[in-house]
C-alpha cells in the first residue's frame, strides 16, 4: 500500500482540496452561463482526487469504496438520459422547463449582466448530472490505475 | 496568415499519423493517436474562427459578432470522446504489460 | 404521449439508459442485469420492428431532438437541430443490428458470470450501431461510431486471464480511433464549406469542390476500415478471434453499421459527384480482394474463430462488389436499370443474410469452444453424435454461407452473379471461385470439428438457453433461403430504393 509522500506535501494538498472543489462545482453551477460546464467541472473536481492519490497514498480510497464511486456514475448518467426522456411529452431532450418560470424557467439576459443562475431550464440540471458523472468516472480512472499492480 | 491555423493542424495529423504507424512502444503509440485527436480538434476551432470577434459567451456580449460556438461544441465532445479513448488505450496497455512484461509491439504479437 | 412518435429516439435512449442502470440493477438483485438488458433490447427491437413496418412502406421518419415537436424538422427553412432519418436502408440495418444483439445476449447469459459490466457495455454497443443507422447528420455519426468503438473494445477484452484479447482490443482501438478521427476531419471539411452537418442538407448543396473530394476519400477510407475489407482488415481477425462467440456475432452486425455509412455517404452525398466512378472502382477492388484474400487467408488457418473472421472479410467483399458496380453505373440510367439496381439489392440482400449466417457460425463455434476448452481445429473431433442439434445449426451455417441453395447465401450470391456478370464477367467469375473455396473450407471445418476421431468422451449438448438463439437464426435462414421472393419484395427493394432515391431523402428534411 503506497503511503504518501511528506508531511509537508499531504497539508498543502489539504488546503488546495477546497479551492479546487469550489472552483469544479462554480464551472459546474454556472455551466449555461460562462464556458465550461458538466464534464470540466467534473474534471477539475476529479483532480482532487488524482492529487489525493499522490499525497496521501491509497490508504484512504477503501473508506470511500469503488463501488459507491461507481454508483455515483450511473446515478448521473441515469438522471441525465431520464432528464432527456422526460422531454418526450414534446420532444425527446426537449427543454421543457424553459419559459414555465418555475426554476430555472427564465431566459438568458443579453449584454453584459452578472448573469443569474435561475435560467436555461434543463442544461443546468443535466451539468450537475454530467459533474457528478465524470468526477466518479475520471476518479475511478484515476484509483484504479493508480492501484493496480502493474510488474509483472 | 489566416491559413497557419490550418497548417499547423495538418502538420499535427501527418506527424500523428506518422507515429501510430512507425512506433513500437504502445504508450507511443497512444500518445500519437492523442495528438491526431488534437489536430483534428485545432481544425475544427479554427473552421469557427472570425477575426476581431468575441467568444460566444451570451452574458458579457457588447456585440453579436461571435466566434461560431457549433465547432466549440464539436470540439468539447470530440475532446471528452478522445480523454475515453486514450484512458482506454492507456489501461489496456497496462493489461499488456502485466501479462507479457514489455510494452514494444515486436515482442509479443498475435500470430498472422 | 404517442409512443411510436418516439420510437426513432427511444430506441437508442433505452438500451442507453439500461446500460448506465446497471451497476445500481446488480446492486439490488444479482440476477437483475440479465433481465434488465434482455428486457430492454426486446422492447428496442419492437420499437425498431414498429418503424420498419413504417420505413419498408415508404415512408421516411424524421425525427427532430429536442424541438417543440418530433417532426418540427426545419423551423428555420434549414436543419438546425440532431436529427434522426430513418428510411428503409436505415431500417434495414437497424433490424439486423436489433435482432442479432437481443439473440447474442439471450445466448450470452449462460456464459456470463458477474454480469453488469458485460451487459453494459453490450447495450452501449447496441445504442451506438442504432445511432449509427439513425442518425442524419455526419457529426452525430462520429459520436455514435466512438461508442460503438469504445464499447466493443470493451467487449473483445472481457475474458481476461490471457494477454491476446488485450491485443486484439488495442489494435482494434488505434484503428477505430483514428478512422472515426478522419470521419471528424471530413465532418469539419464538410462545416468549414458549407456551415451544415446534416447529410440531406449537405446532399443538396455540395459542390464538389477539391475539398469535399479530400473527404470524400477520407470518408470512404476510414468507413472501409472500420468494416474491415482488404487492405483494411488487419484488426479483424484479431478482433473478431480473440472477443467471445456471442461479441463476435455482434461485432459483425456493428461492421455492417459502418457499412451502412459507407453506402449512405457514397450514395446520397456523392452519388452525383462527378468522380464517383473512381470511388465506385475503388468499391469494387477493396470488394474483390477482399472476397478472395479473405477466402484464401481462412483455408490455413488452425483456429476455428479467426478462420471465421476472416470469411467475414470475404463476404463484405461481395457487399462492396454490388455497391460499387451500382455505383460504378449510377450516372447511366440505361445500364443502372439493366444491372446496376440489381447488384444494390443483391449486396444489400446479402447484408441480411451474412448477418445471418455468419452470427449463426460464431455462435456455433462458442458452443464447441464452450465444451472443448480449445480453439485449434487440430485439437476437435468427432463432435457430430455428442452435439447433435450444434451440428446441425453448424452445417446450416455452412452451407448458407457457401451459397448453396436453398439457404439463404445462395438468393443474394445469384443476384449478385447475375448483376455483376453484365458489369464485368471477370469479377462475376471471381465471385463464384470464392463461393467453391468458401465451401471447401467449410467442409474441412466440418471435417474436423464434427466428424472423425472424439478427442474428449464426456462432451454434452449444450443447454436449451444457448441453443434458442442459434435455433431462433436457423429457422430465419431457411425461410429467408425457401422464400427469397417475399423478402426481396417487402425489405430489400424497398431499401435499394431508398439508397438510389436521394430526393426522397432530402426532401423529407429540407
Amino acid at each position: 500500500m503506497n503511503k504518501g509522500l511528506s508531511p509537508i506535501v499531504k497539508n498543502v494538498a489539504a488546503v488546495a482540496l477546497v479551492p479546487i472543489t469550489v472552483f469544479g462545482l462554480y464551472v459546474i453551477a454556472h455551466g449555461h452561463l460562462t464556458p465550461g460546464g458538466g464534464f470540466p467541472g467534473g474534471a477539475i473536481i476529479a483532480t482532487m482526487t488524482a492529487l489525493l492519490l499522490i499525497s496521501f497514498g491509497t490508504s484512504w480510497v477503501k473508506a470511500i469504496g469503488k463501488e459507491r464511486l461507481s454508483m455515483a456514475e450511473s446515478l448521473g448518467l441515469v438522471g441525465f438520459v431520464g432528464l432527456a426522456i422526460m422531454g418526450i411529452g414534446k420532444s425527446f431532450f426537449n427543454n421543457f422547463l424553459v419559459g414555465q418560470g418555475l426554476f430555472f424557467g427564465n431566459a438568458v439576459a443579453f449584454g453584459p449582466n452578472p448573469g443569474w443562475l435561475g435560467t436555461a431550464g434543463l442544461i443546468p440540471l443535466m451539468n450537475m448530472a454530467v459533474g457528478l458523472e465524470v468526477f466518479a468516472a475520471i476518479s475511478l480512472i484515476a484509483i484504479t490505475m493508480f492501484t493496480a499492480e502493474v510488474s509483472k | 496568415m489566416s491559413n497557419l491555423v490550418f497548417v499547423a493542424a495538418a502538420m499535427l495529423i501527418t506527424v500523428g499519423l506518422y507515429a501510430a504507424m512507425t512506433r513500437r512502444n504502445l504508450i507511443k503509440i497512444v500518445m500519437a493517436v492523442s495528438v491526431v485527436g488534437s489536430g483534428v480538434n485545432l481544425f475544427l476551432v479554427g473552421t469557427g474562427y472570425r477575426e476581431n470577434s468575441i467568444a460566444p459567451i451570451f452574458t458579457n456580449a457588447p456585440s453579436l459578432a461571435m466566434v461560431m460556438p457549433t465547432p466549440q461544441a464539436l470540439t468539447l465532445t470530440s475532446i471528452v470522446i478522445n480523454l475515453a479513448i486514450v484512458a482506454m488505450m492507456l489501461s489496456f496497455a497496462m493489461k499488456i504489460y502485466q501479462h507479457y512484461g514489455t510494452l514494444d509491439s515486436r515482442e509479443r504479437r498475435l500470430k498472422k | 404521449m404517442n409512443l411510436l412518435a418516439h420510437a426513432p429516439a427511444l430506441a437508442i435512449a433505452i438500451p442507453l439508459l439500461a446500460a448506465f442502470a446497471m451497476p445500481i440493477a446488480s446492486r439490488v438483485c444479482k440476477r437483475l442485469p440479465k433481465a434488465l438488458s434482455v428486457a430492454a433490447l426486446a422492447f428496442t427491437e419492437l420499437l425498431v420492428l414498429s418503424l420498419a413496418a413504417q420505413a419498408f412502406s415508404g415512408k421516411t421518419i424524421t425525427y427532430a431532438l429536442g424541438a417543440v415537436s418530433p417532426d418540427n424538422v426545419a423551423a428555420a427553412g434549414f436543419p438546425v437541430r440532431i436529427i434522426l432519418e430513418i428510411d428503409a436502408l436505415s431500417a434495414l440495418f437497424a433490424i439486423a443490428s436489433a435482432t442479432i444483439a437481443l439473440l447474442a445476449i439471450i445466448y450470452s447469459i449462460k456464459f456470463v458470470k458477474d454480469g453488469s459490466k458485460f451487459f453494459a457495455a453490450a447495450l452501449l454497443m447496441v445504442a451506438g450501431m442504432l445511432g449509427m443507422v439513425f442518425t442524419g447528420d455526419i457529426f452525430s455519426l462520429f459520436v455514435f461510431i466512438e461508442l460503438l468503438t469504445i464499447s466493443s473494445a470493451a467487449l473483445i477484452a472481457f475474458y481476461s486471464g490471457r494477454g491476446q484479447p488485450y491485443e486484439a482490443a488495442f489494435k482494434y482501438l488505434v484503428v477505430s480511433s483514428i478512422a472515426a478521427l478522419m470521419i471528424l476531419l471530413s465532418a469539419g471539411l464538410f462545416y468549414g464549406q458549407y456551415n451544415l452537418l446534416n447529410l440531406a442538407a449537405l446532399a443538396g448543396v455540395l459542390k464538389f469542390t477539391f475539398l469535399d473530394k479530400i473527404a470524400l476519400v477520407l470518408l470512404t477510407a476510414a468507413l472501409a476500415m472500420k468494416c474491415g475489407a482488404i487492405p483494411l482488415h488487419m484488426w479483424v481477425s484479431d478482433a473478431y478471434g480473440e472477443a467471445p462467440a456471442s461479441v463476435s456475432a455482434m461485432l459483425v452486425v456493428a461492421s455492417q453499421a459502418s457499412l451502412y455509412a459507407l453506402f449512405r455517404i457514397s450514395f446520397i452525398l456523392f452519388g452525383k459527384a462527378p468522380l464517383i466512378e473512381t470511388i465506385a472502382w475503388a468499391l469494387i477492388v477493396f470488394g474483390v480482394l477482399s472476397m478472395f484474400v479473405g477466402v484464401s487467408m481462412a483455408i490455413m488457418q488452425k483456429d476455428i474463430k479467426r478462420l471465421m473472421a476472416y470469411h467475414a472479410v470475404s463476404q463484405t467483399g461481395y457487399m462492396l462488389l454490388g455497391a460499387g458496380v451500382c455505383l460504378a453505373v449510377i450516372n447511366n440510367p440505361a445500364a443502372l436499370t439493366a444491372f446496376g439496381i440489381k447488384a444494390i439489392e443483391g449486396s444489400l440482400f446479402h447484408v441480411i443474410n451474412h448477418t445471418l449466417y455468419k452470427s449463426l457460425l460464431f455462435l456455433t463455434a462458442g458452443a464447441v469452444i464452450y465444451r472443448l476448452g480449445t480453439r485449434n481445429l487440430n485439437e476437435m473431433g468427432g463432435l457430430a453424435k455428442k452435439m447433435p442439434w450444434t451440428a446441425a445449426f453448424f452445417v446450416i451455417g455452412a452451407l448458407a454461407i457457401a451459397g448453396l441453395p436453398p439457404f439463404n447465401g445462395f438468393a443474394s450470391k445469384f443476384l449478385l452473379y447475375e448483376s455483376v456478370f453484365l458489369f464485368s464477367p471477370i469479377l462475376s467469375a471471381i465471385a463464384m471461385l470464392v463461393s467453391i473455396m468458401t465451401l471447401a473450407s467449410f467442409v474441412k471445418v466440418f471435417y474436423a470439428v464434427f466428424l472423425g476421431n472424439e478427442v474428449k468422451t464426456n462432451v454434452k449438448e449444450v443447454p436449451l438457453i444457448v441453443l434458442a438463439p442459434m435455433a431462433l437464426i436457423a429457422i430465419a435462414i431457411i425461410l429467408f433461403g425457401l422464400f427469397p421472393e417475399i423478402v426481396l419484395e417487402a425489405i430489400v427493394k424497398p431499401a435499394a430504393g431508398a439508397l438510389l432515391n436521394q430526393t426522397a431523402y432530402t426532401g423529407s428534411v429540407l
